[in-house]
């Protein structure tokens, strides 16, 4: 089966700014996949090379197996769906709908009969001859949905497009987008840095950062066995400890922490006095025992969980998330604090920011 | 007697209206009981306020419509010498029309056809030159509000504004010595054997409609780019996404964002070419008639000033309705414009 889109080696500069290094990944036809990082790390300049605004320094961008090199965005088969919506005011809805129809000659009855279709697909009929300044933001984002779809791209490509609406609307979207997908069943190209959103919707990720691609994988593995400090820390919360490996078998590493010695999975195959930092989710950590002593400093009750933040004795912080029923520590206490070395892991110090 | 009723009905008319004004809007406060907006006076301070009226009213009243209103006055009146004036004989007449049309005060035998024709090609000129005018500006415009990097912008936009520096008469007649018989362009014609004599461009009327298009340009460039610079980037972007080629985006994208600009732009244009004086006087061809030279020659070649305010006044408002049917079938209101 031919990938949708490839990107072969991409690179892109601006000047003396690599803006994305060395990409090379393959999306399926079909899926749902997204670039996660945090703004800057150049993942809509790789959506802008995938949709042909950009043409990459380096490297091949192929959609459907053929190279689009020299293609401009009006000859590529993507459609892009961008930050602001950019839906033309002064046309109806139908009217938006159609625009790419109307480039092609499509006849003024077959284009309404498509639009007509189309806002059906998004939940909204009887719309078509509203102006666009009369719709909600929810509707506004499905209209330009249509608007994309309506072109028959075989690839959509979506920057950041819930990022303008409120929690509520934005995770009803969430649903719809990945409803809208299923349906139509070409392959989505979402850029995000919200890994809320990244999470619930996709069927793999790429996280990038700085430019670089970190890793690609689908929501839980990123999770639960990331392969970078970045990703470590990026996706989902995490208490890291910065240190040297002292010792290091095949599946156990110790390191040499400020706050002590400590021991987690070693995932990346760590030799001894490599830099490392350690990662216990907060969810691993367990009050009452364990080799860290700390005080608690904020309690944080939220509903189905309480975080709680520690001051380490050894210099540092850690949170844990107390399910509810469990005992929840009084600011000020002292407690003991650890967690099952199964939980922690040991990854390479490189790329990681914040010591 | 008639010529005091006039005279009190052109001071008397602006004050009416500004009152019947005043009326509606005390009235509109009664009516809306619940809303008590905040009175001018009360968010300005009476010193602001009191400046801002004054200096508005004096500059609208007495600057614009007080002198204008005399123009109407006068062109309604006799040509009298000046002992006569308010006398008997100052009675109100058509007669200053009535040579527009037939080329005598009292005989409706013969058009003025001098006259209208020049009427005529001033209002069609002045069309085809405001259209030129939007052609080569758009380009400029749009790049300048699209494309160029700031510094290239601000270079280009030193370079339009720098030649309106020389003042317009002096502009004029550069653009006469360039396209003279012996000027630098019959000479280069010549010169590559193109021509074998030279070209009689301001004859041709050439150096007219080049220096009339010229006079105005700034006039043009600068709605057009505010109105495009105030388009989303990403909407040519998503129009360029969709398949749209080029000139697409630009005839339902641009151009319908931009129509306020444009609007503003030709109309701007459209009523300094049909009103300029200093171009057709010093580039008009032997044959050209512009209408506001006529005008101009009707105050003082011809000491004729009732019928020169007449001349003026047709003017004024052959230009203002076509201003205005020109916006009705664009379906354009006038706010817009000045948006």
């Amino acid at each position: 089966m031919t990938s949708a889109v490839e990107l072969d080696h991409v690179t892109v500069r601006f000047g003396a700014f690599t803006a994305v290094q060395d990409a090379t990944l393959s999306i399926e036809a079909g899926e749902f996949f997204s670039f996660l990082g945090p703004s800057g790390c150049g993942k809509t300049t790789l959506l802008r090379t995938i949709s042909g605004f950009i043409e990459p320094s380096e490297g091949q961008v192929r959609i459907g197996g053929t190279d689009m090199r020299g293609l401009g965005p009006n000859r590529r088969p993507t459609a892009l769906i961008f930050q602001n919506l950019a839906l033309f005011p002064m046309m109806s809805v139908a009217e938006n709908i159609a625009y790419g129809l109307r480039v092609r000659g499509v006849s003024r009855s077959a284009r309404r009969e498509v639009a007509e279709r189309l806002l059906d697909l998004i939940a909204l009929p009887g719309h078509a001859d509203k102006r666009v300044d009369e719709l909600s933001g929810g509707q506004k984002q499905r209209v330009a949905i249509a608007r994309a779809l309506a072109v028959e791209p075989k690839v959509l490509l979506l920057d950041e497009p819930l990022s303008a609406l409120d929690l509520k609307l934005r995770q009803h979207m969430r649903n719809e987008l990945r409803a809208i997908q299923r349906r139509v069943g070409i392959t989505f190209i979402y850029i995000t840095h919200d890994q809320g959103e990244a999470l619930a919707m996709s069927d793999r990720i790429a996280v990038m950062n700085r430019g670089v691609i970190e890793q690609v994988a689908d929501g839980r593995t990123l999770y639960e066995a990331p392969r970078t400090a970045f990703v470590a820390s990026f996706v989902g919360e995490n208490n890291a400890f910065v240190g040297t490996v002292a010792e290091a078998d095949r599946d156990r590493a110790l390191v040499t922490t400020a706050a002590g010695p400590l021991s987690g999975r070693n995932l990346r195959n760590l030799m001894r006095t490599s830099e490392a930092v350690l990662f216990v989710r907060p969810e691993a950590v367990v009050l009452g025992e364990g080799p860290l002593t700390g005080r608690a400093t904020e309690v944080a009750y939220e509903g189905i969980l309480t975080h709680a933040t520690f001051e380490l004795d050894g210099g540092g912080r850690m949170t844990a998330t107390i399910p509810r029923g469990a005992p929840v520590p009084k600011p000020g206490a002292a407690v003991r604090l650890g967690y099952d070395p199964a939980d922690a892991l040991v990854l390479p110090r490189e790329g990681f920011a914040h010591a | 007697m008639h010529s005091s009723v006039g005279h009190w009905l052109i001071l008397a008319l602006p004050v009416a209206v500004v009152l019947f004004y005043a009326a509606m809007a005390l009235l509109d406060r009664r009516r809306a009981p619940g809303a008590r907006p905040v009175s001018f006076v009360q968010r300005n301070g009476i010193a602001v306020s009191t400046y801002l009226v004054v200096a508005v009213g004096v500059w609208t009243v007495l600057l614009i419509v007080l002198p204008q209103l005399y123009m109407i006055d006068l062109s309604f009146r006799p040509r009298l010498p000046p002992t006569q004036m308010g006398g008997p004989n100052d009675v109100y007449t058509l007669e200053n029309y009535r040579f527009f049309l037939y080329g005598s005060t009292r005989s409706t035998a013969a058009w003025n056809t001098i006259h209208l024709k020049a009427f005529a090609l001033t209002i069609l000129a002045s069309v085809a030159i405001t259209f030129l005018n939007l052609l080569l500006c758009y380009p400029i415009a749009f790049y300048m509000a699209k494309a160029a990097s700031t510094t290239r912008m601000r270079l280009l936009m030193l370079m339009l504004i720098a030649p309106y520096w020389v003042n317009e008469i002096l502009r004029a007649f550069a653009i006469r010595v360039l396209l003279a018989s012996s000027g630098v362009v019959n000479q280069a014609l010549m010169g590559l054997g193109l021509v074998s004599e030279p070209v009689d461009f301001l004859g041709l009327d050439l150096g007219l409609y080049a220096g009339l298009s010229y006079a105005y340009l700034l006039m043009m460039v600068f709605p057009l780019y505010n109105a495009i610079e105030s388009l989303d980037r990403n909407q040519i972007e998503a129009a360029r996404d969709l398949g749209g080629p080029w000139w697409h985006i630009h005839l339902f994208v641009v151009v319908p964002h931009a129509k306020p600009g444009i609007a503003s732009g030709c109309t701007l244009v459209f009523m300094l070419t049909a009103g300029a004086l200093a171009a057709p006087q010093i580039l008009g061809g032997p044959r050209t008639l512009w209408f506001t030279p006529i005008v101009y020659d009707r105050f003082y070649q011809a000491f004729n000033w009732p019928q020169g305010a007449a001349y003026a006044f047709l003017l004024l408002v052959a230009c203002i309705v076509f201003v205005l049917a020109t916006m009705r079938v664009c379906r354009l209101s006038l706010g817009e414009i000045t948006r």
